[in-house]
Order: structure tokens, then C-alpha cells, then sequence
């Protein structure tokens, strides 16, 4: 008996196994269920499945243009057909292919390929294996899954490690360069879309058009970069330059102008004039013409000047002054240069090309202007006759009309400094005659010649202080040791590493002195002075204990923990036992050996240093394994009292550098491996239009294309 | 080389090996390194060539002909193996075999980092184009025969100004100090007398009489202060001679010590103290009783900032503001010590003594080097920056060379007579000048060869215009080194505390004073309702009672059971194998 239920039930495991296998095979059979998913969802808003799937049916059915088969009925294969109860007849009995394919067969509606399936099925003799339960298939995915996704991340395995050990990083990770760019770097981003622009790239590709080759050659493009930058560079300066001195101008102009004193503008004007006329001998020599011209501007001044009443004196502020004039220096000064700018003003220009007669002439001329001079006074004493000397030598500038007055002061200042030297004179002869007591430095210690003369001055007796006359007390008791007891001397061993007797002036000095028999007198009692004075000196024992005691304090000590009448008898004048003094009396364990065990004349301190160590790094950090590997990482300074000024930069280059204000987006996948490939320099130079992640773009859009017509093509095979 | 050095020098009495020295030229350097050049930098020059071939070989093959120029000068500019040893520290570290690749690479770039700091000092080496001076006799000429006079006369104008003398008879005699650029001389009489110098312009600062004994002025970090020690307290005045502080921590003061990298004024007193003030917060630091009477003997090591105290026992105390004890104390003379001083390297230290004794000791191992008998023994020593000592010996400066080496001296190298007692002696730095206070005043000397020629323009500059001083001021005060810091080993810093944590521990809790560690005691709850009788409470006492041992204890027992069990199954197992009687066929 045929059971179409059965069957069913065969296909929709032969599809669960389909589907399983499509997991195995990859992405596409997975779009596909997807697709068939939306395709689903699309057609029909409907809630039960099988409505749908029947809907479909039909209308595919209905498409063909032969007639409509009948739909079979699908029923329960059983006699009694009871609402109450399911007929679970004939379930113990197998179902057989060859039942099947005998009904199939025979009926006309089944699809061939199914019969073919079928018959396969029947020739085949191996049983199917029974499908995986949930939880295998579930690890099995999630193996599969796993390893999927391993791959995915590892790609990033590389950057990461890249950028760990990067010496600095600097955030956003793909800056784009400054300056302009070209054409094909900003289109790179964009692709044909629209079937026109499409025609337009097919048309360029297939004429062989230089599409491939970028506008500039890499040389080309440097030599640009870099003639713009020094251009910019030059420009820059300029304008610098420009402002500059625009900026200092301005602030002379200011200064000057803010200036009061009359001084200094007379003094500018001279200069000036100094310079123009210069200038103007220059002119004569070399431009004629303008020198010309020159000289009528000044023929224009000076006739104005003879016209105008202007600097004779004669206005209010003159008049003002004139009544100031017979008290006030400065009045008188101010109307005497007035008067000598007329003068200077109304002088006829000398030419140097002319002749004598005309500067006769003048001389003549000048005459008049005598006129409105004030009239002389006689009084030689009066300031106003100066007038009339520089009136009598206009040639004069105005700075030798200065100098009188200058030579004033310095003579003034003469005669102050000749007073100073007069008194100080007096206090010196006074201070001479106050102290008597200087005398000529006896010449009896000037024997040797090879002595450095200090010039021959006077000297004042000096009297020694209290430790000097010590030092030389002193001398003179060593000097009378080592004659008489030479046996000190091997005691001094410990501290004389071979003496040297230096060879100089000094010893000549002293075996003049030892020569000399004055000094000693008795040697009994001196020496025994000097043990007096070096009773408590006894300076390398004391030595020697001082640093017993250190060694004694330095040593660890027995801890004696014995307590009296514990065990035995205690009381005045017992011992506890020997056996309870082993018992009890705990040994340390031995120091160090003492720095300066080696070292006669040296103690060593053993303390240690705690203030340092807080500084010190007291745990050894991570990648090293021994002190001297750290330390020998560390030995060198990173300041810059130390290092170059490009050494201390790059090592205090910090590890992150992050551009301030910038957008900080995560890593891109596209980007590092775009530049792993450019890097490579195995990139093709720009396409344009179509970059390679544009065609990777469109291979996979493709072969989602073709996913979703395998999909569909599969739904048709499942109806 | 060799045949430019002109023959007349190694005629000469002098020693003129060291002094002389002809001007560096470029072509004998790259002669040298041309010539070691296959020794040293065998790896890159081997690289270099190997790169260069290669190319070649490649162009040959392509073009059939060798079209490159080949670069005469190819590669980095060699550096001479002399300069790349100054600036090497401490030993190239190789990367041990089997180490781990995190390792490797911390090695590896630390050790490319340090290699490039050192090729780029030596590069920079270059920069240093001063040569120190020199003084040469003629034949059978002495140099110590030649007169300030002659030198300053044959010197050009400005060298030959630097000799000079300040009559100051009134005041008694003159201690000086010299500021850390050179330019400003501070001079102080014994009857009171301060005045402060811009000794090259001879441009006075300040003068003033204090109208108390003065015993010693130092500088401080800047030209902007200074102290001076009085007879009872310590003072400090500006450049303008306004008195700024008087310290009276700090009394009978004798002799001081200016520390520039810690801005610590270190003074001996005449009641035995050794005290530290911190000028830059004006605080106290360290004040420790040595013990050992008046201290009028004082120097300090450049190199570690440890203080050298001589005493009248004839030891010399090393001293510094951590420990309350001396750090070294070697015997040095019989005698009290008169004076010491120590070179710039903190290598060497010279003293003198009451013996009349000149002796030189490696203070690194604390090894006498040599020793001589001045006649009239030395009441001042000072070294120059290049090595040079000058010994004052009665009213006569004599200056030797090459002291510090292994042989000792025989002669002075020069010597100079002065009228009265000296009292201070200091080389003026990168200067070769030498000042010497003395009863009649202060005498500066020329000592050809004295000073360093070249300066660290952003540490000392002589020339610096106040804004710079101002602003190397600043950065001074930001780098100033802590006074913990100071100890007889400069580099202490750099190494690994290998101490124990109980140790350190221990260490920490005497720092502070109580146990950051230690657990509070248990104080139990009172109760109400008669639960907290003294029973009681002892009772719950006892339920936390050596809760550490407790644990212990626990785990001890734990393990004993454990083992126990152990041996048991072991014995049995034996058994089983082992003593099977025939009686054991009987047992169920």
C-alpha cells in the first residue's frame, strides 16, 4: 500500500539533509534560503505556510498553458476514517521502493525527476545513514562557525601586532595628505553606475585611451611640490620682510614724532641737510640735470625766505624773547638760530663751477642782510657779539657754532677733576703723615733667584693670626722630630706610601735654616714638649680602636635567651650549664664581609642608603629576566644636559599621538589592506572609475545574483 | 700626525707632550679613521660595501657597462674611536640566547637608542673647537721662573689684564669664591670686608663691611646671592649688598659649601655641626652632630655632592645629608689636616696636613696614590678644572702638574710670591685664572692651561644676559636634585633595590614611625544582659587569639594528616606485595 504521507516524510528529510549539507558548502546556499525566505515573505502576507505553498502551486500550474491537471486529493490511507481516533493500521509494515515507484508511475502528475530519484534510490542497496541528532549537528556548526570566524579576525592578527610594536602611532590612522589633489584621487571613490556613463568607460577602455596613466609623473609631481613650497617659502619671507619694516617705520615715524625735544630735530635737520648736500655735490658730478633742478628748488627757498619776514626776529615769539633774551641763556640761543637759519637760508648757493667774482658778488650781497641783525652792543661781555662772530663767518656751520660752549663744558670739567686731584693729593700726604710705621720689606729672604718678584711696594708689617703662628709652632716641632727620632718614621709606614721630597725653593729655604744652628738650643726638653703636645695625639691608635668598634657594633650578636634557675639552680655567682647555654644562645648568621677589611686607614660605613630607595625600582619589570639586563637598558640618560637635542627628542617620542580635534574612527578593514597591497607596490595605478574595491564589490554582488537565481531554481525543483 | 708636531717641542725640558698640542686639523682625523676604520666599524663599512657592489653588479648586468660614479666619501662620516669611547656608558649589553622575543626587542632597541645617543655626542664633539693654553720655557728655563709680569706682558691685552692685584691691607686677609659661569668674584676680609666683583670688567657690585669677622662667603646658584658665614650667624645678602636673610639655624659657621644641582648650602661650624640648607624653600635639610670638634676644613665632590670634612685627628670624613654617621672616614695625616680638595671627576682627592704631607688619594677605592713633603706644608689647596693644583705654602702659590696621575711631581709648574698670609685660594672656572686671597688683598694669577676652554652654554654661561639667567634659573629649579639623592654613588639610582621586603619593610615602618601593615587589635563588642563580664569578653578574645598562627596551625595539620595517610597506603601496598605469609591464604 502506497503511503503518500510517508513519502512526504522521505522528501522533507531528503531536504533537511540538503540543508544541512548547505551549511557545509558555504555562502551561497545560505543566501539562497534566505532569498527564498524574502522571496516568500514578499509574495503573500498570509499566516498559514501551506496555504501559501498550495497558492503557489496553483498559480505556477496555471501558467502552463495545459490544461489543469486535477489536484489530487491527499487522504488517509485507511478504512475507517474516525474523527475520534487514528488508524494506526499497517504501521509495524515497511514501506517498499518498489511500491512507490509502481504508483508513482502510474500516476501522471508526479514530476520525472522524482521518478528518477526514486529509481535511483532503488538501485542503490547502501541504507541511508541515519541523520545526526541536534546536539552533534549543533557542535559540528559551531565548529564550522568557529573556524570561519577565526579566519575573519586573523586577518587583523598582522595589524595588530604591527601597531603594538609601532614606536608611536598617530590617530586618525589615515590622514590625507595636504594640498591640492588630483583628479583621479578624488574620482577613485566613485564608479560608472548609470548604463551611460557605463557606455562612456567601455568606449574609453576599448580605444585604448590613456585612462591608466595618471596626469603627472611622479618626478614631474615632486618637482611641482617642491617649486610650490619654495615659492611659498619665498613669498612668505617677503611679506615678512615687508611687514616687517612697515611695522618698524610706522613705529619710528611715531617715536619722532612724539619726540619734544628741539634739540633733536635741530640735530635731525642738520643731518639731513648734511646729507642733501651731499648728495647734491654727487649730483653735480653724476646727474647735472637734476642737480639743476635741485638748485632752483633751492633758489624757490631761498627767495621766498627773502620775501617773508619769517626768522628775522621780528614776530611776536621773537619780541617775546628778545625781553627774556638779557636773562635767559636758552632765549638768547633760540633767536641766534633763528637768525643764523636766515642767514643760512638767504645765502646764495654756491656753485662750484662758477666763477670768483660772482662769490664776490655774494659777499656783496650778503651785506643787506646785516640789516636785520640786532644792532651790536659794544659790551664784549654780551652774548650777542658771538652772534656777530659766526655773522662774520657763515661758512660756519652750526656746529662750530656748538663747540665753544662744548669746550666750556670740558673745560669746567677739567678743573673739577683738577680739584679732585688737588685734595686727593692733600688726603694722601695727610694719610702719609698719619702712619709712620711703614718701612722697606727686608730683602734677606730674596737669596733664591728663582722666585717670582712681586713688584716692590711698600709693605705693612702684618701681624699673624693665632692658627698661623700654631702652623709654624708646629713646623718647627716636626722639623726637630724628624732630626731627632727617626724611629717614627717606620711607624708612619701604615700611612706613607713613599715619600717624595720636593725639590724647590722652599727646601732650599729650609736647608739655609737647618743650617742655621740658632733653633736648637736643648733637645731634651724640646722633646719633650713635643710628647707633651702629642700626649693625646696618639692619632693611628685611636684610629685603629675607633674602627674596632666599628667592626664589633657592625657583627651580629648571640641572642642569649638563658633565664636563670630554669632547669637548675639559679642564684649570684652560677652559671647556667653549658648544655643550656647551647640550648639557648642562638647564633646569627655572619655579615657580610666588612668593605673595608682590605683597608687599614679606611672604615666604610655598612648602613644602607634608605633614603634612595624609595626612588629605586625595587620589582625587576616584565620582559626581563635579570638586574643586569634592566640596568643595562636604563644605563643610558634621556635628558637633554646629556644628549643632543635630536637624540632627546626621539626618545621621549610619545607612543600615541592623537590630531587634536580629529575624529578618531575605528580601523577599517579596506584600509589596511589597501595598504598592504599598495605597499607592496603590486597595486596598478589608478583606474579610473573603477577602483579594485569597486570590482570586488561588484564579483560579490554577482555572485549574489547568482545565489539567488540557484535558490530559485531549487524552489522550483522542491514544487 | 706625528710629523706635524715640530720637532723643536720634544727638545724641550717642559713636558711638552701634554702641553702642546697642535691644532686639530680635518685631514689627520679621517687619516686616522681611514686607518682604523677596518677595525672598528667593521660591520657597517663591510655592509656599506656589500650594498655598494650589489648595485653595482646589478647595473653592470643591465647595461653591460658600470654607469654609477662611485661615492669617494660613501656611507656616514666615520668617528674617530677616541670620541665614541668619551661618551660611551657602561658596556654594550648582548641579547642572551634563548631569550624571549618581548625581550629581545626591549634589548635590541634600548641598545640602538643608546648607541645612536653616543654616535650623535661624539658627532657633536665637534663643537667643542677650544683648545686649553699652556705655558713652555725656553731651554733649561724653568717655568716656574717666569713672573706673572712676563706672562701678562707677552699674553694679548685682555689675557694679560686678568693679572691683576686689589690692595686691601685694612681688612685683614681675603676668603673668595669665584661664581659657577666665572664672571663674578666675591671677596671677603677677615675684619669684615665684603665685596662683590664683576672681576673681568672690574665692575664692582657691592661693597660693604659687615662689621663683624667674616669667615667665609659663597656664592649661590646665581650672581643674584650670596652668603656670607659671621661670627654668629649665617646672612645672606643680594648682589646689592641688601641683606636678605640672617639665618641663626645656623651659628658659628666656618667654612661652606655651595651644592649647585641640589641648591644646598652645606656650612661647618665651629661647634661641630654640619648643616644643609636648601635655598631654594629656604628649609633646613639635615643638621648632624659629627662629633669631632671644630671644622675648618671642608670640600666637596663635584662629582656625588658628598662633603669631605677634615679634622684635627688627621681623618677626613665623608659626609651626606641621609646619614647621621660619617659614610668613609680614612686617616689621612699625623697631623690635623690642613686642607683638601677634590677634582672635578671626583676621583681624585688631594690633602694636606699639619705633617706637611701632600698626598693624593683615589677616592673611588680609597687608595693613597702617592704622597710628597712640602717644607713648609700647604694651608690651601685648590684644582682646576683641567687637573691642576695649587698649593699655598707660606706666602708663595705654587702650581703643579699632572698631579693626579700615578707618579708623583717633582717640581712646580709655576709659583708666585705674595706679601702677607693667603687665606683662600680658588681657580676662577673656564678661565686660567687663579684667584688667592691673601693679608694684602686679593692677587688674580694667570695659570695658562688652568681652565676648561669649553663651557655648556645652558648649564654655565659666562655670557648669558640676565633674561638667560633668568631662564636657565627656572630650569634649574625644575630639575634640582633631591637631596635623598645624594650618596657616594651617583648612580645608585639606575640599579634595582635588591633588598628584601622584610627589609624594606622594616625600613619603611622606622621611616614612618608605626606599621602600615599591621592589623588593628580585636576590640570586642560590649554587651548587654550581663554578656559582657570580663569572662566573657576574654572568651570572645580568645576566639580570634593568633589568628595567623591559627592558620598556619591548620595547614600544618592538614599536610601532617595528609602525609600520614599517604605512608599508611604506601605501607599497605608493601605489605600486600610484599609479606605475604602462609597464613594469609586463610583470610577472607
Amino acid at each position: 500500500m502506497v503511503k503518500p504521507s510517508s513519502l512526504q516524510k522521505t522528501l522533507s528529510k531528503g531536504v533537511k539533509l540538503t540543508s544541512a549539507m548547505a551549511v557545509e558548502s558555504g555562502d551561497e546556499d545560505d543566501l539562497s534560503i534566505n532569498e527564498q525566505a524574502i522571496s516568500a515573505s514578499e509574495d503573500e502576507e498570509g499566516s498559514d505556510d501551506e496555504r501559501k505553498h498550495k497558492k503557489l502551486l496553483e498559480a505556477i500550474s496555471s501558467m502552463g498553458g495545459r490544461k489543469r491537471k486535477k489536484q489530487s486529493e491527499r487522504s488517509e490511507a485507511s478504512v475507517q476514517v474516525s474523527e475520534f481516533f487514528v488508524n494506526a493500521e499497517g504501521t509495524g509494515e515497511k514501506v517498499n521502493i518498489s511500491d512507490l515507484l509502481g504508483t508513482v508511475e502510474k500516476t501522471s502528475g508526479a514530476a520525472n525527476k522524482t521518478k528518477k530519484q526514486l529509481r535511483n534510490l532503488q538501485n542503490s542497496k547502501g541504507t541511508l545513514a541515519l541523520p545526526l541528532n541536534k546536539q552533534q549537528t549543533e557542535k559540528i556548526q559551531r565548529g564550522i562557525a568557529y573556524e570561519k570566524t577565526t579566519k575573519e579576525v586573523s586577518c587583523w592578527q598582522n595589524i595588530i601586532v604591527q601597531n603594538q610594536k609601532a614606536e608611536q602611532i598617530v590617530f586618525p590612522l589615515n590622514q590625507e595628505s595636504l594640498g591640492p589633489k588630483q583628479v583621479e584621487q578624488v574620482v577613485a571613490g566613485w564608479k560608472a553606475q548609470t548604463p551611460l556613463e557605463q557606455e562612456i568607460f567601455r568606449l574609453l577602455h576599448s580605444n585604448s585611451h590613456p585612462v591608466n596613466d595618471p596626469v603627472l609623473t611622479p618626478v614631474e609631481e615632486a618637482s611641482l611640490k617642491a617649486m610650490s613650497l619654495e615659492e611659498a617659502k619665498i613669498r612668505r619671507a617677503e611679506l615678512q620682510k615687508t611687514r616687517a619694516l612697515q611695522s618698524y617705520y610706522e613705529a619710528k615715524a611715531k617715536r619722532e614724532k612724539n619726540i619734544k625735544s628741539k634739540k633733536y630735530h635741530k640735530i635731525q635737520k642738520k643731518g639731513k641737510r648734511k646729507e642733501f648736500l651731499k648728495q647734491f655735490e654727487e649730483m653735480v658730478k653724476t646727474n647735472p640735470e637734476g642737480a639743476l633742478e635741485e638748485l632752483k628748488k633751492m633758489e624757490l627757498s631761498r627767495m621766498e625766505e627773502r620775501m617773508s619776514l619769517k626768522h628775522q626776529n621780528s614776530g611776536k615769539w621773537a619780541k617775546s624773547k628778545a625781553i627774556m633774551a638779557k636773562y635767559d641763556d636758552s632765549a638768547r640761543k633760540a633767536m641766534q638760530e633763528q637768525l643764523q637759519m636766515n642767514k643760512d637760508l638767504t645765502q646764495k648757493i654756491v656753485v662750484p663751477s662758477d666763477d670768483e667774482h660772482e662769490s664776490n658778488e655774494e659777499g656783496l650781497e650778503t651785506v643787506p642782510d646785516f640789516v636785520n641783525d640786532p644792532e651790536p652792543i659794544i659790551d664784549p661781555v654780551n652774548p650777542w657779539m658771538r652772534v656777530q662772530l659766526t655773522h662774520e663767518e657763515p661758512e660756519v656751520s652750526c656746529v662750530t657754532t656748538d663747540e665753544p660752549q662744548t669746550a666750556e663744558q670740558e673745560n669746567e670739567e677739567e678743573e673739577l677733576i683738577g680739584e679732585f686731584e688737588r685734595k686727593r693729593k692733600l688726603r694722601q700726604a695727610d694719610e702719609e703723615d698719619l702712619i709712620p710705621t711703614e718701612e722697606q720689606k727686608p730683602e734677606s729672604e730674596v737669596v733664591e733667584e728663582d722666585v717670582v718678584e712681586v713688584s716692590d711696594k711698600e709693605e705693612e708689617e702684618e701681624e699673624e693670626d693665632e692658627e698661623e703662628e700654631d702652623v709654624s709652632e708646629f713646623n718647627t716641632l716636626f722639623r726637630l722630630m724628624r732630626n731627632e727620632k727617626t724611629l717614627e718614621e717606620d711607624e708612619e709606614g701604615l700611612l706613607n706610601e713613599g715619600q717624595i721630597r720636593v725639590r724647590n725653593i722652599e727646601d732650599l729655604e729650609i736647608l739655609d735654616e737647618d743650617v742655621d744652628p740658632q733653633p736648637i738650643v736643648d733637645h731634651g726638653e724640646q722633646i719633650s714638649i713635643i710628647k707633651e703636645a702629642f700626649a693625646g695625639d696618639d692619632v693611628i691608635s685611636d684610629f685603629i680602636k675607633d674602627k674596632r668598634k666599628q667592626e664589633a657594633a657592625g657583627k651580629p650578636k648571640v641572642v642569649d635567651l638563658t633565664l636563670p634557675g630554669w632547669g637548675e639552680w639559679g642564684g649570684v655567682g652560677l652559671k647556667p650549664s653549658r648544655w643550656k647555654r647551647k640550648r639557648f644562645r642562638i647564633k646569627m648568621a655572619s655579615s657580610p664581609p666588612r668593605q673595608d677589611r682590605k683597608l687599614p686607614d679606611t672604615i666604610i660605613s655598612e648602613n644602607r642608603n634608605t633614603s634612595i630607595a624609595s626612588h629605586q625600582v625595587s620589582q625587576l619589570p616584565f620582559p626581563f629576566q635579570n638586574t643586569a639586563q634592566f640596568e643595562s637598558c636604563i644605563r643610558t640618560p634621556i635628558g637633554q644636559t646629556w644628549n643632543t637635542q635630536g637624540v632627546v627628542k626621539k626618545m621621549t617620542k610619545p607612543k600615541v599621538i592623537t590630531k587634536l580635534g580629529a575624529i578618531i574612527a575605528p580601523m577599517v578593514k579596506e584600509d589596511f589592506i589597501n595598504k598592504t597591497t599598495t605597499s607592496a607596490g603590486k597595486g596598478p595605478a589608478i583606474m579610473l572609475g573603477e577602483n579594485k574595491r569597486a570590482n570586488k564589490g561588484r564579483e560579490w554582488s554577482s555572485a549574489k545574483h547568482q545565489g539567488r537565481r540557484g535558490s530559485q531554481k531549487r524552489k522550483k525543483q522542491q514544487t | 700626525m706625528a710629523a706635524l708636531v715640530p720637532e723643536v717641542l720634544t727638545s724641550t725640558h717642559v713636558e711638552k707632550m701634554n702641553k702642546k698640542k697642535p691644532p686639530k686639523r680635518y685631514w689627520e682625523e679621517t687619516e686616522n679613521t681611514d686607518q682604523r676604520r677596518p677595525e672598528e666599524e667593521q660591520g657597517t663599512a663591510v655592509q656599506n660595501q656589500n650594498k655598494s657592489t650589489v648595485k653595482e653588479r646589478s647595473l653592470k648586468r643591465k647595461n653591460g657597462e658600470s654607469l654609477e660614479k662611485k661615492d669617494p666619501f660613501s656611507g656616514e662620516a666615520p668617528i674617530p674611536h677616541k670620541q665614541l669611547q668619551k661618551f660611551q656608558r657602561g658596556e654594550k649589553y648582548k641579547v642572551p640566547a634563548g631569550a624571549r622575543q618581548r625581550l629581545k626587542e626591549a634589548i635590541i632597541s634600548s641598545e640602538a637608542m643608546s648607541e645612536l645617543a653616543q654616535k650623535q655626542a661624539a658627532r657633536y664633539d665637534l663643537l667643542l673647537p677650544e683648545d686649553a693654553g699652556f705655558l713652555e720655557g725656553d731651554e733649561d728655563e724653568d717655568t716656574n721662573t717666569i713672573s706673572q709680569d712676563d706672562i701678562a706682558d707677552a699674553a694679548d691685552i685682555t689675557s694679560g689684564s686678568k693679572y691683576f692685584n686689589l690692595h686691601l691691607s685694612q681688612f685683614g686677609p681675603y676668603r673668595l669664591d669665584y661664581g659657577r659661569t666665572g664672571r663674578h668674584l666675591l671677596v671677603g676680609g677677615k675684619k669684615g670686608h665684603v665685596a662683590c666683583i664683576d672681576w673681568q670688567s672690574k665692575d664692582l657690585m657691592c661693597e660693604m663691611n659687615v662689621m663683624e669677622t667674616v669667615n667665609d662667603v659663597k656664592w649661590l646658584h646665581t650672581e643674584a646671592m650670596f652668603a656670607v658665614a659671621q661670627k654668629r650667624w649665617l646672612y645672606i645678602y643680594d648682589s646689592k649688598g641688601l641683606e636678605l636673610h640672617c639665618v641663626k639655624k645656623f651659628n658659628d659657621v666656618l667654612r661652606m659649601q655651595f651644592l649647585p644641582y641640589h641648591f644646598l648650602l652645606a656650612t661647618a661650624s665651629a661647634t661641630g655641626f654640619l648643616q644643609y640648607l636648601d635655598v631654594s624653600v629656604g628649609k633646613e635639610i639635615a643638621a648632624i652632630c659629627t662629633k669631632m670638634g671644630r671644622l675648618d676644613v671642608m670640600s666637596q665632590n663635584p662629582h656625588n655632592a658628598v662633603i669631605h670634612l677634615g679634622h684635627p685627628n688627621g681623618t677626613i670624613s665623608l659626609w651626606s645629608p641621609n646619614q647621621k654617621e660619617p659614610l668613609v672616614k680614612i686617616l689621612c695625616h699625623r697631623g690635623a689636616v690642613r686642607s683638601l680638595t677634590v677634582d672635578k671627576t671626583g676621583t681624585y682627592m688631594v690633602t694636606s696636613g699639619l705633617d706637611r704631607k701632600l698626598k693624593v688619594y683615589d677616592i673611588r677605592a680609597f687608595k693613597p696614590l702617592h704622597s710628597c713633603f712640602l717644607p713648609a706644608g700647604a694651608s690651601c689647596l685648590s684644582l682646576s678644572q683641567r687637573g691642576l693644583l695649587s698649593a699655598a705654602t707660606g706666602d708663595i702659590v705654587q702650581v703643579y702638574q699632572n698631579v693626579l696621575g700615578s707618579s708623583p711631581v717633582s717640581k712646580p709648574y709655576m709659583a708666585h710670591r705674595l706679601q702677607g698670609q693667603i687665606w683662600g685660594l680658588a681657580y676662577c672656572p673656564f678661565e686660567d685664572v687663579l684667584g688667592i686671597g691673601h693679608g694684602e688683598g686679593f692677587t688674580s694669577m694667570i695659570v695658562p692651561g688652568a681652565g676648561e676652554p669649553n663651557f655648556d652654554a645652558l648649564d654655565t654661561n659666562p655670557f648669558r644676559s640676565s633674561k638667560q639667567r633668568q631662564e636657565w634659573e627656572v630650569k634649574a629649579l625644575l630639575e634640582k636634585v633631591q637631596p635623598e639623592l645624594i650618596g657616594l654613588d651617583p648612580g645608585q639610582l639606575s640599579k634595582v633595590d635588591q633588598a628584601s621586603f622584610e627589609q624594606r619593610h622594616k625600613e619603611h615602618v622606622e621611616a614612618l614611625g608605626f606599621d602600615p601593615l599591621a592589623k588593628d587589635k580585636f576590640k570586642p563588642k560590649t554587651k548587654k544582659k550581663g554578656r559582657s563580664s570580663a569572662g566573657a569578653i576574654e572568651k570572645r578574645k580568645r576566639k580570634v587569639a593568633h589568628e595567623d598562627q591559627r592558620d598556619k596551625i591548620r595547614q600544618t595539620v592538614q599536610e601532617r594528616t595528609e602525609r600520614d595517610k599517604e605512608q599508611k597506603e604506601k605501607s599497605n601496598e608493601k605489605k600486600n606485595l610484599g609479606n605475604k605469609s602462609t597464613l594469609d591464604r586463610f583470610r577472607k
